[in-house]
């Protein structure tokens, strides 16, 4: 229906679209350049490799509540799940997702363009990314496995032989398949930052766009600025293991034998990974922040409440994320009179956080809250959010970071604020945009399920973590039999946590049955079946063709927020609607945004 | 349905893990130096985030039951209201201000020891760790990891008159400390990067190798604690242990009149 509110006629197929759509299989499935092709390839690949790092923390979870009985668990293989689960995580599955999934969907349909502006860069991108996946996974097969040298791979351990598990072939198939993995981001990040610049359909101000793309834009920004970092840093490393060279390795003597390094200093390498580290959960949250706010304010069937201020907020976190980096490293040994400034300027992000966390929240008073499983997830998202990001006061606020640092408290700060909140809002952008994307529904009651499950067991998981490293539950540790100062009920502890992550794991499986199953033999979708006023609802076909708008581009002329406009004869109006009371409503009211 | 059930999920997480923060056996371990007041700012700060994470929780059940759908509802047109969005920056920044000015005031003592702090080394390797004391002189004497051999294991430089008479105790070896006094820590690292960690203390330092880190505290209460090592090292990490204790100076005294001088051990004198 709305392609007639729209003005828009219906088409005939994409004969009338000004480009040429591919029609063979290799040009049209493998090597595409159109943007949701390439999209789907990095879900799946990313999903794909998620599956394996979530694997590897099954294992470290059996090793911690059943630690000794299985032998095939051994303090250099833990450190190696580890070590790839971190990097899996992080870079590969939630990056990956993030921008080359959501914003290669997102971007070119929520702003009304037709395509990426580079194509064949998109497609460059993705198989680039491809080439890091295969470099990772060729660690496996090296002689003495992946690194284990934790995913921070602090030198000198990471690179030293018989330091830790990998230090030779593995970090160095690592640092190759990240410097690969950089290559890939820029690609992307110069093609998403373009994009949203240069092709915004025509009305669509940078103050129309959906905070999806708000979020997206910003975090492709940041990942321009800070993967230089990594590349920069893993290169040195990488010239350190394989020629001898002593960036970051001091003279040392291990295990009684004098190494030829001299002069290096190991600290430089923290700095360096953190100036990358710390913008990189930002280039994490900051799309899933920008998914969630635009779910939230759908099913809430209202505008979000202060976009002017999310804005402002998304620029804040990504300016300040550059400015705080090492909070990561209050206790590394730099000179000490550096935290002062850290944990001022790590304490000030707190702000625009809570700004962000205050309007979801605002966004649901008054609403006609819709609980699809998209909403839950949001929800979910912003409980998950604060329960990860209020003890970045702890962390953050260097004093009471010393005896926190290094224990299960980070790491039950650092998955709740960055690791489960992104999962929770992929997955609630995967559930929004599925009908969109494959053109029928999933099965809202399995969504539910795997929501459920999920976001309790989440909790239940990462919580106990704070409790333990209260108790000081070191990181990175293969048992803490005998770690004396841990009350014993500690270890029933880590028994139910290992449970509660063994049943989100299996909770995953509905989740991987839904999306399989409903590709199928969903119930189809029809365009817009949220009723949603963004751009993407707003196409002639679902799933969108090539070239995605047929014969007109879609013209703008209001921003994305318009739900329950009084007056207007429906409680959405898409933002190609021209004209309406909602303009009126904004300019005469108290309401301006 | 759902809402309701969501409301009631996220009231029922929060009371679980707001009973279990406060009175579950899982907590810091008994204090056993000066860094009272990290504990107090440990404390403050968990009161005041539990009480925006108990806020938001309740605040979101509240809105999610109150405004779930129903039929013939239709919401509020709400884009912005700058008045409430101002009251709860300003409380927001003054709740910060008030967790971040103690804490830094906490810092700025936690990196100024004492001039009558004792100092001594410890020494870190993979996996183990080694301590010198300084001897009757009250200095330490210089090191290098170039002198470092099968007998020398911490690097004393011998041309140091300092260091003669210095107390090593190698790898593998306990740390004794009088009570009630405050200890300077210069850290030291062989090999890669290590940290210091005794919980009871509330202290941490990385070792690294190339360079010196310090470390200050007062042991208070007499007893047996537990080192460990809280900066990811290898395939040893996990077992890198070592235990201080922490007695009377008369005790202290007498255990380190016992141990053998840096020359003793190697015959320069």
């Amino acid at each position: 229906m709305q392609e007639h509110a729209a003005g828009l006629p219906e088409t005939h197929g994409h004969e009338e679209t000004h480009q040429h759509e591919p029609t063979g299989f290799w040009t049209k499935y493998i090597f595409s350049q159109d943007h949701k092709v390439i999209a789907m390839q990095y879900t799946i690949t990313a999903l794909l490799v998620g599956v394996v790092g979530m694997v590897f923390s099954w294992l470290m979870r059996l090793q911690l509540a059943f630690p000794g009985q299985l032998s095939l668990i051994q303090p250099d293989n833990y450190l190696q799940f580890m070590t790839q689960h971190g990097m899996i995580m992080v870079i590969y599955l939630l990056t990956a997702f993030l921008l080359g999934g959501f914003g290669n969907y997102l971007i070119p349909l929520m702003i009304g363009a037709r395509d990426m502006a580079f194509p064949f860069l998109n497609m460059m991108s993705y198989w680039t990314y491809f080439v890091s996946v295969i470099l990772l996974f060729a660690a496996f097969i090296v002689p003495g496995g992946p690194s284990g040298g934790g995913w921070t791979i602090y030198p000198p351990q990471s690179i030293l032989p018989g330091a830790s598990p990998g230090s030779e072939w593995g970090i160095r198939l690592l640092l190759m398949s990240l410097a690969v993995f950089v290559a890939s981001g820029t690609m992307g990040g110069l093609n998403y930052v373009t994009t949203v610049l240069q092709l915004r359909a025509k009305g669509m101000t940078l103050m129309y766009l959906p905070l999806s793309v708000w979020g997206i834009f910003v975090a492709s920004v940041l990942a321009l600025l800070a993967f230089p970092a990594l590349f920069v840093g893993g290169v040195m490393l990488l010239l350190d293991s394989l020629a001898g060279t002593s960036f970051f390795i001091p003279l040392v003597n291990q295990f009684g034998r004098q190494l030829g390094h001299e002069g290096g200093n190991p600290i430089l390498f923290q700095h360096l990974f953190w100036y990358f580290g710390h913008p990189e959960v930002y280039i994490v949250i900051l799309p899933a922040m920008g998914v969630v706010s635009d779910i939230i304010a759908n099913f809430s069937r209202k505008p979000i409440f202060g976009y002017k201020a999310m804005v402002i907020s998304i620029l804040a976190i990504g300016g300040l994320s550059f400015l705080v980096w090492a909070h990561h490293m209050f206790v590394s040994g730099m000179n000490p009179y550096f935290a002062f400034w850290f944990a001022i300027a790590t304490l000030a992000v707190a702000i625009p956080s809570a700004v962000k966390t205050y309007n979801w929240m605002l966004t649901l008073w008054g609403g006609n809250l819709w609980f699809t499983t998209p909403m839950l997830y949001a929800i979910g998202f912003v409980s998950t959010f604060v329960a990860g990001g209020l003890t970045g006061l702890y962390l953050g606020n260097t004093a009471v970071d010393v005896p926190l640092t290094d224990t299960y408290f980070v790491v039950a700060h650092f998955h709740l604020v960055m690791g489960v909140s992104a999962i929770l809002g992929i997955f609630a952008g995967i559930y929004y945009w599925f009908p969109k994307a494959i053109g029928r529904m999933y099965n809202e009651t399995l969504g539910k399920l795997h929501f459920w499950v999920t976001f309790v067991g989440t909790y239940a998981i990462f919580f106990p973590m704070y409790w333990l490293g209260a108790a000081g539950m070191p990181r990175r540790y293969y048992t803490n039999e005998a770690v004396t100062q841990l009350p014993p009920s500690s270890h029933e502890l880590n028994i139910f946590i290992t449970i509660a992550a063994l049943t989100v794991g299996a909770a995953q499986l509905v989740f991987a049955f839904n999306l399989v199953w409903s590709i199928f033999k969903g119930k189809k979708a029809e365009g817009n079946p949220w009723k949603a006023t963004s751009l993407e609802w707003q196409t002639p076909q679902t799933p969108p063709v090539h070239g995605n708008w047929g014969p007109t581009e879609p013209v703008v002329y209001r921003w994305a927020y318009d739900y329950s406009v009084p007056g207007a004869s429906q409680d959405f109006t898409p933002q190609n609607v021209a004209g309406g009371p909602a303009q009126k409503a904004k300019a005469s009211g108290k309401t301006k945004h | 349905m759902e809402g309701i059930i969501l409301a009631i999920v996220l009231v029922l997480i929060v009371v679980g893990t707001t009973i279990i923060t406060f009175v579950g056996p899982w907590g810091l371990p008994e204090l056993a130096s000066n860094w009272g007041s990290i504990d107090s700012m440990i404390i403050v700060t968990t009161i005041v985030t539990m009480i925006a994470f108990i806020a938001v929780n309740a605040v979101m059940a509240y809105f999610i039951y109150r405004y779930r759908h129903r039929d013939g509802r239709r919401a509020v047109y709400l884009v912005n209201d700058h008045r409430l969005e101002k009251i709860l920056i300003i409380v927001t920044s003054i709740g910060i201000v008030f967790l971040l000015a103690p804490g830094l005031f906490v810092y700025s003592s936690f990196i100024q020891p004492p001039a009558d702090a004792l100092k001594l080394e410890v020494v870190s390797q993979q996996w183990a760790w080694a301590y010198r004391y300084p001897g009757a002189d009250g200095k330490l004497g210089r090191s290098n990891i170039r002198f470092i051999d099968a007998k020398n294991s911490l690097g004393v430089d011998l041309k140091d008159p300092a260091g003669q008479d210095d107390v090593a105790i190698s790898a593998g070896g306990t740390l004794h400390l009088p009570v009630n006094k405050p200890v300077e820590l210069e850290l030291r690292a062989k090999d890669v990067l290590h940290s210091f960690y005794v919980p009871q203390f509330r202290v941490k330092m990385d070792t690294v190798p190339g360079g010196i880190t310090r470390l200050w505290f007062t042991p208070n209460k007499a007893g047996t604690f537990e080192v460990l090592c809280a900066e990811l090292c290898g395939i040893g990490h996990y077992k890198m242990k070592s235990s201080v204790i922490v007695e009377s100076e008369e005790e202290f005294q007498k255990w380190l009149k016992q141990q053998p001088t840096v020359s003793q051990t190697l015959g320069t004198k």
